[in-house]
């Protein structure tokens, strides 16, 4: 049998990621992998995350991110970037390299694009020009401070938080002479507000205070505009300690070309562009897709550390000689330790996977939505829901574009393929699922397999002490979940986006693509997950159709119970199709890499079985919270009611009388506490019947087939970690 | 006339070295377990010399830096993903094995006739670097033969420094016994230097620097020549690694004085 021989090296991931042609990337992760295990690794072995406050050792790592390119990497080169298109991939492998040491240190560098995201976004020609030059690193011969910025959005409870309509930030107009621009005076309090204790500008989400101003917006605040520009106290909080968080109170006087994407002036009012929701709706977007990926890279890195510490455990002992099995092995001895490695594992593959594919899609996706505005532009359709109603009038011909392009080449309409707005369609509806699922999938399972990872390192896993930081890591995952969005957010918005047709008619399409990966390469677990894809899509239209007992719509925005646990199950289903689609793209492309083809294999098997593995955890985890929401909502029927004659006979019962003693006693007994002489033969309890029943219970039989070998899938990937050559010592501090 | 150097350097790679370095016998002689697998780094010796010739080219100005390196076409593009960013330099590339079991003189051949090759080469300006032994076979014989292939006589091994005087004349220091340094005298180009550590420290990555590097250094890849070496006829009679000897005892509290007499007793054996 081929074994894995080496933990996954860069050719690999590469090839796995889909950046193998491009070197720019490849330089990159080299360059923030280096600031990543050199100063930020050292900061934190040496205690830096123990204050709140921002110290000059920390604020040493913004010179490593500026030198290392990771600063400019947000900029594009007219800006004094080196990366030309678009960066979602590139920020992503950045913030995955240095969340593989700190997760606090990726913050800090996030923040700032997270600053000039709105004005890169949605702001002026001239507002990107000035801030994203002001931004860019000095170069040797430029004789200038960088600058660099914070995001203020949250504000002070009972403010903004998960509700981001709930803004307290205000905008007046201060002065307004006739034919000159306005000044305006803008109120605004922040809360947990990153890079506050250093940042010179900030952009800052604020609603009209004056009838002459229309609706919210952001606008920019610099430090030495008039007024009040107070950084506030440093928040204290328990993680990202490598970042600056503080409240701040700002109260300045700015001019009204500060506004982000310009305004106009309609009847005497001033009109800005664009609200600020739909500001963040354009960022988040793209953001919250790398913070995903900032926990998928803690559960990776890992893997090194707990398989060190679990086969030297033992070494050293005084009757523990070399060669034993208990000097050899360690813990690695026991089967739960190995399996439960491989759940890590497994998960930080699944959600790399979703994060780098959702990292991908938004580049491919921003050239396409420039094409759009374009095209709105010159037919005069401006912003907001007049290009939601043309967009709307598209769907026909995207759905149609869809089920064409099952068929041959030459019987496809040529026209609707090269139409970009089509295109845009198709791929927004898929990044409008994919950046939530990752979002909230990886960070928020994540943070709960985190645990387990550092369960797996004893005693030592909550010590500062722990090589690879894994009680850090734990802690640090459940920010990532929290900020940019809490997980509700991101279900809320799964809950809409998901029922989209043109999602859903694309789901369709992959579950028929993994039937086919299936039929090739059966090991993957693509049968599983196609069977817990449909299991999905039939509970979701049934969810649409149904009501609950009392007669009330199920699936509605307002029942959280129902969309919530179905996002849930959604984005387990992505994570899992996405490992299969890379460990596919791995085998195919790795033969031509002759590094990656020596020890090929075995390295495929083992990923293999790591796909198995997480697609028979998403079927169980699709098959309950699917099954619990379609019988859940129907109520228990009672032996004198409707349900009564339907339920399950004496003799199904049975059989478990060995096990439960009584269960099928005497006919006719007293019910327990009851008072009540039974009047029916003793059972469990009366059965249910509703529409569809049959159907669910035939998939949902099947997925229960569908999870055969998967557990020899995971004794086989466990097996492996026993014998995988790991280096001879983590190549970062601790 | 230009009064630029024009630095050759060679380099190769090694793995990297926190790797666990198994060798293993296979049919064609012996390697390091999973070599092929294992992340590489460019030899640090090489390295050395490639900071100190793009220091050199700097201060010197007109001059250009080539790194020339023999290694599997593959892992030697990953390597370049790091060494690309960290000084200017063109890269030339000779896609064959690399490692501590493979011929120098063999090697030595391939470099010197990779170098010979460099279009337009002003031999009267040349300046070969490299290190003055690699950290996977610590011989100190392929830069000599380089040098002895190339007809440059003037060659100095172990520089930790190169100082060039008003004359356009270098001052070199080389290693000798005793953690003491050699002092020579040479009128010019050209000559080999190889390199101990020098005394510049690793340069950040410098992202521009790269981008611009890459220009040349995928093409170069793209047309690395298969490149023939290995060890045929050799045999190896036995391979292992430089045995590690620790010894470790947890003791506190223990005085200096106690300490440092330890360790005199340990050095003479005493
Ligand atoms: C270290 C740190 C850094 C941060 N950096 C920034 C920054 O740079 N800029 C910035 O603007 N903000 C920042 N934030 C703020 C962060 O984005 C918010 O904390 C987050 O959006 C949640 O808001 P909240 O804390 O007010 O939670 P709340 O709104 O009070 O929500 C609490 C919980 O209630 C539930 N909930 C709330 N609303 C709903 C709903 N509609 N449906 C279902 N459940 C719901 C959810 O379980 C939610 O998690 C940062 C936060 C931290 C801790």
């Amino acid at each position: 049998m081929e074994i894995l021989r080496t933990l996954p090296g860069d050719d690999v991931r590469q090839i796995l990621w889909r950046f193998a042609d491009r070197y720019d990337l490849q330089m990159l992760v080299q360059s923030a992998r280096s600031v990543a295990r050199g100063p930020v690794a050292r900061l934190v072995a040496e205690g830096a995350r123990n204050s709140h406050a921002w110290t000059d050792q920390k604020a040493s790592l913004l010179k490593a991110f500026d030198e290392s390119g990771i600063t400019g990497l947000f900029m594009d080169p007219e800006q004094g970037g080196f990366i030309e298109g678009p960066k979602n991939l590139a920020l992503a492998l950045v913030a995955f390299e240095l969340s593989w040491v700190d997760g606090g240190a990726a913050t800090s560098s996030l923040a700032g694009n997270l600053a000039l995201a709105p004005i890169h976004e949605r702001g002026t020609p001239e507002q990107r020009d000035t801030y994203m030059r002001r931004a860019m690193p000095p170069q040797p011969d430029e004789d200038r401070q960088i600058w660099r910025g914070a995001f203020a959005l949250t504000e002070p409870l009972p403010y903004v938080g998960v509700e981001t309509g709930l803004l307290s930030g205000r905008v007046r107009i201060a002065e307004w002479v006739e034919g000159k621009e306005p000044l305006l005076q803008v109120e605004k309090r922040g809360r947990f507000i990153t890079n506050m204790g250093f940042a010179n500008f900030v952009t800052a989400a604020v609603d009209s205070g004056d009838e002459r101003i229309k609706g919210s917006c952001m606008v920019i605040l610099e430090e030495t505009d008039p007024g009040m520009f107070d950084r506030g106290a440093a928040t204290r909080k328990l993680v990202h300690q490598l970042s600056s968080t503080g409240d701040p109170v700002f109260s300045l006087r700015v001019r009204a070309s500060r506004i982000i994407g310009g305004y106009t002036v309609k009847d005497g009012v001033l009109v800005p562009r664009y609200s600020h929701g739909e500001i963040i709706e354009a960022v988040f977007r793209r953001t919250r897709v790398t913070v995903g990926l900032m926990t998928s890279a803690k559960l990776l890195s890992a893997v090194e550390p707990v398989i060190r510490y679990q086969r030297g455990r033992f070494r050293g002992g005084e009757t523990i000689t070399p060669g034993s099995p208990r000097y050899e092995l360690g813990l690695q001895q026991k089967e739960d330790v190995l399996q439960r490695l491989i759940d890590v594992w497994a998960t930080g593959e699944a959600g790399a996977s979703l994060g780098f594919a959702a990292a991908r899609l938004f580049d491919e996706l921003d050239p396409l939505e420039r094409a759009k505005d374009e095209i709105f532009a010159r037919q005069g359709i401006g912003g907001g829901s007049a290009q939601m109603k043309a967009l709307r009038r598209l769907q026909k011909d995207a759905l149609e574009f869809l089920a064409l392009s099952a068929k041959p080449a030459g019987e496809r309409d040529a026209a609707l393929e090269a139409d970009p707005l089509v295109r845009f369609l198709l791929l927004d509806s898929l990044a409008n699922v994919l950046c939530p699922a990752c979002k909230l999938w990886n960070t928020g399972y994540g943070a709960t397999v985190m645990r387990e990872a550092v369960s797996l390192m004893g005693g030592y896993g909550i010590t500062e002490d722990c090589p690879g930081f894994l009680g850090h890591k734990w802690m640090d995952a459940q920010l990532e979940a929290t900020y940019e969005g809490p997980e509700a957010v991101q279900r809320r918005q799964l809950s809409l986006t998901m029922v989209n047709e043109l999602f859903l008619e694309q789901f369709r399409m992959w579950i028929g693509e993994m039937r086919e990966i299936a039929w090739r390469r059966p090991g993957t677990g693509a049968c599983t997950l196609a069977t817990a894809m449909e299991v999905w899509r039939w509970t979701l239209a049934h969810l649409q159709r149904a009501t609950d007992a009392d007669g009330a719509k199920l699936y509605h925005g307002t029942r959280q119970g129902v969309t919530f646990p179905l996002a849930d199950a959604l984005c387990w289903l992505l994570a899992s199709r996405q490992q299969i689609l890379d460990v596919l793209e791995l085998e195919a492309k790795g033969p031509d890499n002759p590094v990656v083809a020596e020890g090929l294999a075995g390295l495929i098997s083992f990923l293999t079985d790591l796909c198995h593995v997480q697609s028979a955890r998403a079927a169980g985890e699709v098959g309950r919270i699917c099954a619990e929401l379609v019988h859940g909502y129907n109520r228990h029927p009672t032996w004198d009611g409707e349900g009564c004659g339907t339920s399950c006979g004496l003799g199904e019962l049975d059989p478990l009388a060995s096990f439960v003693p009584g269960v099928a006693g005497p006919a006719g007994g007293a019910l327990e506490g009851s008072g009540h002489v039974r009047p029916h033969p003793p059972k469990a309890g009366p059965c249910v019947r509703f529409d569809g029943l049959e159907e669910f219970v035939r998939l949902r039989l099947r997925l229960d087939g569908c999870l055969t070998g998967a557990r020899l899938a995971k004794d086989r990937a466990a097996a492996q970690l026993t014998t995988v050559m790991i280096p001879e010592a983590l190549d970062y501090p601790q | 006339m230009t009064t630029g150097y024009q630095i050759v350097v060679c380099g190769g790679i090694v793995p990297d070295p926190l790797q666990t370095l198994d060798p293993v016998a296979n049919p064609a002689g012996p390697t390091i377990k999973n070599e092929m697998m294992l992340p590489a780094v460019l030899d640090p010796w090489a390295a050395h010399a490639l900071y100190e010739a793009a220091h050199l080219a700097k201060a010197t100005p007109g001059s250009k830096v080539w790194l020339v390196s023999l290694g599997p076409k593959a892992k030697l593009q990953q390597v370049m993903m790091t060494v690309a960013q960290k000084v200017p330099f063109e890269l030339v590339a000779l896609d064959g094995q690399a490692g501590g079991f493979t011929d120098t003189y063999e090697v030595a051949a391939l470099l010197a006739g990779a170098i010979q090759a460099i279009p337009g080469l002003d031999r009267s300006r040349l300046l070969v670097f490299g290190g003055w032994e690699s950290a996977s076979r610590g011989a100190g014989a392929t830069l000599q033969m380089v040098g002895e292939r190339l007809h440059v006589l003037d060659q100095f091994q172990g520089v930790d420094r190169l100082a060039i005087a008003a004359d356009g004349s270098f001052q070199i220091l080389e290693r000798i016994e005793g953690g003491r340094h050699q002092v020579s005298t040479c009128a010019g180009p050209p000559a080999v230097l190889g390199w101990a550590t020098g005394s510049l420290p690793e340069p950040p990555n410098n992202s521009q620097v790269g981008m611009a590097n890459m220009r040349t250094v995928m093409p170069a890849l793209h047309r690395a020549k298969p490149a023939k070496v290995g060890a045929e006829g050799v045999t190896f009679a036995r391979v292992s690694l430089p045995s590690q000897r620790r010894d470790t005892r947890i003791v506190k509290d223990l005085p200096v004085g106690e300490i440092a007499r330890e360790i005199v007793a340990w050095i003479t054996g005493a």
